[in-house]
């Protein structure tokens, strides 16, 4: 069965469309990236011996604002869009390389984007690896893409209670800023859901360690961090 | 029966209409918050933010800029400028709607439940907050008061204190003496003196690296002591000496006029003489009769005062239990507090209370050190229930990696103060 019935007949038994390019958070191929970026090459690097070149180095993109590469002069609208808190994460990656002047309107980027959305996802799987991952540094930038992890389907599943969250989650504000800034420790707001509950037991169970967190996280029940990764998901509703 | 505002409104709109007048005329509920520091900035925003505009929130605090003492021993040190420890309370009124008073309280009639200011002015509450800090036990150090303080600055609350001890420590002769005469427990920040020598050391390894300091300590043991003496040891050693009270360290007098200290009969000269005195709660807690001995003995629960439901009391100025006297303290109290606060006078959900602190040092460049522990209310205190610290031989990697987890807890906490 190829991709576009099985689509179809989601669509058909489910009575909503899932049909179309894959959702946006599907997990990229990096290898594939690594050949599409063949199409970037032109005018950015990546890798240890990068340099700017007609665009900025690619290397550490995740969760770095937008037109912030050092020595490299942008355009006043990337300038502006940092200005205003233009990130780089999947999700925004994925939005700006569909339609680079939908995202930023006048960049000097002269590419017109990329229509397929698993050729997205690879290209960003293929720029995630010159970026920390959470496989080796548990505060990196989330990928919005399903992490390795053998945590019971169950606890994934407990639904979290907004309201509580929003209690809990002022223990976390006295040092991880509400406002996403992360100068010396990691911003934890607009996590999915799933990589926050996964990180979380990470850190309950000592996988991870960090001494605050291990502490934080040891007496936080299942219920608990449910709560505060569905407060942390969508914080400002 | 316990009054409160939505049980009158339900009542009051079920039975007859004539006292929805009456609730109208007194309007929102009203919460006065009486200093705008870790304690009460943060408890101040955290019911005028959750309220969402259901509780009248004043904020009375004299100063017009707060200075952390958090990071004041980093300025000390050169790590920080003076004005990157300031706040002001613009964002407080502006985005939160709390009505700020430039003004300093100075009664509190309980039973009319109302605080009156230095100005005159009277305004009353449903439900008050003190956090004002500390203030310093009278005659805690002979020939010390608060007239000798620009010779003997405490710089233990900041801003001019710190700016002036500052100003002291870069005049000081070459080879001169830095004397601190360090408090006994309680006090606000127990590894805050420790640190101060720390940076006080950075510096005039810098700039006067034959100088000396005395420490001089009524205390048999003080926090983080290991870490502190291995990095005096390995940053600045034979630069630092501590006189404790097997030496007569509890034992001191000063003269601020002659410059001297008298340590147990043995009269010494010193360059620059950092006095920490013996602490206590800021006067006001004293005034509103919330006090016994120095301290206000708040219910672990939600840091109501034990002597009146209608008072919490936060931060330095509270007696809980096991949680230290600290900036990070004070923020996690005010929480729950806040949380307690918003439940009684809206109805709003109650979730049980959870504290935390955590609190950093720096010991020279890239060289930072934590100790931090979870707390959780029990039957008679807030409870410690279990902790951590940075231990001893540590690599240079990790003590880099918690220092600058120290600057973002720094721009976490502040945010979290003053929004
Ligand atoms: C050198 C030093 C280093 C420190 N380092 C750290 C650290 O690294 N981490 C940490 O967590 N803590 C640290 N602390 C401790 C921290 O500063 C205090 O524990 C914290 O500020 C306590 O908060 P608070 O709300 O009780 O009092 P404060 O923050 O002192 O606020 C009290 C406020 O009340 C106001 N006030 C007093 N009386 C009145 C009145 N009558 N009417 C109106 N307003 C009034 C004052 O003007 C003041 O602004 C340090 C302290 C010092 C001295």
């Amino acid at each position: 069965m190829t991709a576009r019935t099985a689509s179809l007949t989601v669509a058909l038994v489910a009575g909503f469309g899932l049909a179309g390019p894959a959702p946006a958070d599907d997990i990229g191929d990096a290898a594939r990236g690594e050949a599409l970026f063949g199409l970037c090459k032109g005018c950015h690097q990546v890798g240890a011996d990068a340099s700017n070149r007609i665009g900025p180095i690619l290397n550490n993109i995740f969760g770095r604002r937008a037109a912030t590469v050092e020595g490299f002069r942008y355009s006043k609208a990337f300038d502006r869009a940092g200005s205003k808190g233009l990130e780089w994460h999947a999700d925004t990656l994925h939005a700006f390389l569909e339609s680079p002047r939908a995202i930023v309107p006048g960049t000097r980027m002269s590419f017109r984007g990329m229509d397929d959305a698993q050729e997205r996802a690879d290209l960003i799987a293929y720029l995630r690896t010159f970026s920390a991952s959470p496989a080796n540094y548990p505060e990196s930038d989330p990928t919005a893409r399903p992490t390795d992890h053998d945590l019971d389907p169950a606890i994934l599943a407990i639904e979290g209670d907004a309201e509580y969250g929003a209690y809990l989650s002022s223990e976390c504000t006295t040092c991880h800023q509400a406002k996403g800034g992360d100068e010396g420790i990691p911003s934890i707001v607009y996590w999915p859901e799933e990589d926050f509950v996964v990180a979380m037991h990470a850190y309950k169970t000592g996988s991870r360690t960090h001494p605050v967190m291990n502490m934080v996280a040891g007496r936080l029940g299942e219920e608990e961090i449910a709560a505060l990764a569905a407060y942390f998901a969508a914080p400002d509703d | 029966m316990k009054f409160n505002r939505r049980t009158f409104v339900a009542t009051a709109g079920a039975v007859l209409a004539a006292p929805m007048v009456q609730a109208a005329a007194h309007g929102m509920p009203r919460v006065v918050v009486v200093g705008g520091g870790a304690g009460g900035a943060t408890a101040a925003r955290y019911i005028a933010k959750d309220s969402k505009g259901e509780i009248d929130v004043t904020l009375i605090e004299p100063s017009r800029t707060y200075y952390t003492c958090f990071f004041s021993n980093l300025y000390l040190g050169g790590f920080r400028e003076l004005d990157s420890l300031a706040h002001t309370y613009g964002t407080l009124a502006s985005e939160y709607g709390i009505n700020v008073v430039h003004d300093y309280a100075v009664g509190v009639d309980r039973d009319a439940k109302t605080v009156t200011l230095a100005s005159g002015a009277s305004l009353p509450y449903d439900k008050l907050i003190l956090s004002p800090g500390i203030d310093f036990v009278d005659g805690a150090v002979p020939g010390w008061d608060v007239s000798v303080q620009n010779k003997m600055p405490h710089a233990f609350k900041a801003g001019s204190q710190t700016e002036l001890l500052k100003a002291q420590v870069m005049a000081m002769p070459e080879g001169g003496t830095f004397a601190m005469i360090a408090p006994p427990n309680p006090y606000r920040c127990p590894p805050g003196p420790y640190e101060r020598v720390s940076m006080v050391a950075w510096q005039l390894k810098q700039t006067n690296p034959t100088a000396k300091i005395l420490i001089v300590d009524p205390k048999e043991k003080f926090s983080k002591q290991g870490l502190f003496e291995e990095g005096w040891q390995k940053h600045y050693g034979g630069m630092i000496e501590r006189i404790g009270p097997d030496f007569g360290g509890n034992n001191v007098s000063v003269d601020a006029d002659a410059m001297t200290i008298d340590i147990d009969g043995s009269v010494e000269n010193v360059d620059v003489c950092n006095v920490i005195p013996a602490m206590k709660a800021g006067h006001i807690a004293e005034v509103a009769g919330v006090t016994d001995g120095n301290w206000a003995p708040v219910n672990p629960t939600d840091m109501s005062s034990k002597a009146d439901p209608d008072i919490y009391v936060l931060g330095d100025a509270s007696q809980q239990g096991d949680m230290p006297k600290s900036g990070f303290s004070a923020n996690s109290q005010a929480k729950v507090c806040a949380n307690a606060i918003r439940g009684a006078l809206t109805e709003s959900r109650v979730f049980p209370a959870k504290y935390t602190n955590t609190c950093w040092s720096l010991i020279a460049v890239d060289d930072g050190v934590k100790v931090g522990a979870s707390y959780e209310p029990t039957e008679e205190k807030i409870a410690s229930v279990e902790g951590f610290v940075s231990q001893t031989g540590e690599d240079a990697a990790l003590r880099k990696a918690t220092y600058e987890e120290s600057v973002g807890w720094y721009a976490g906490i502040t945010a979290d103060m003053f929004g």
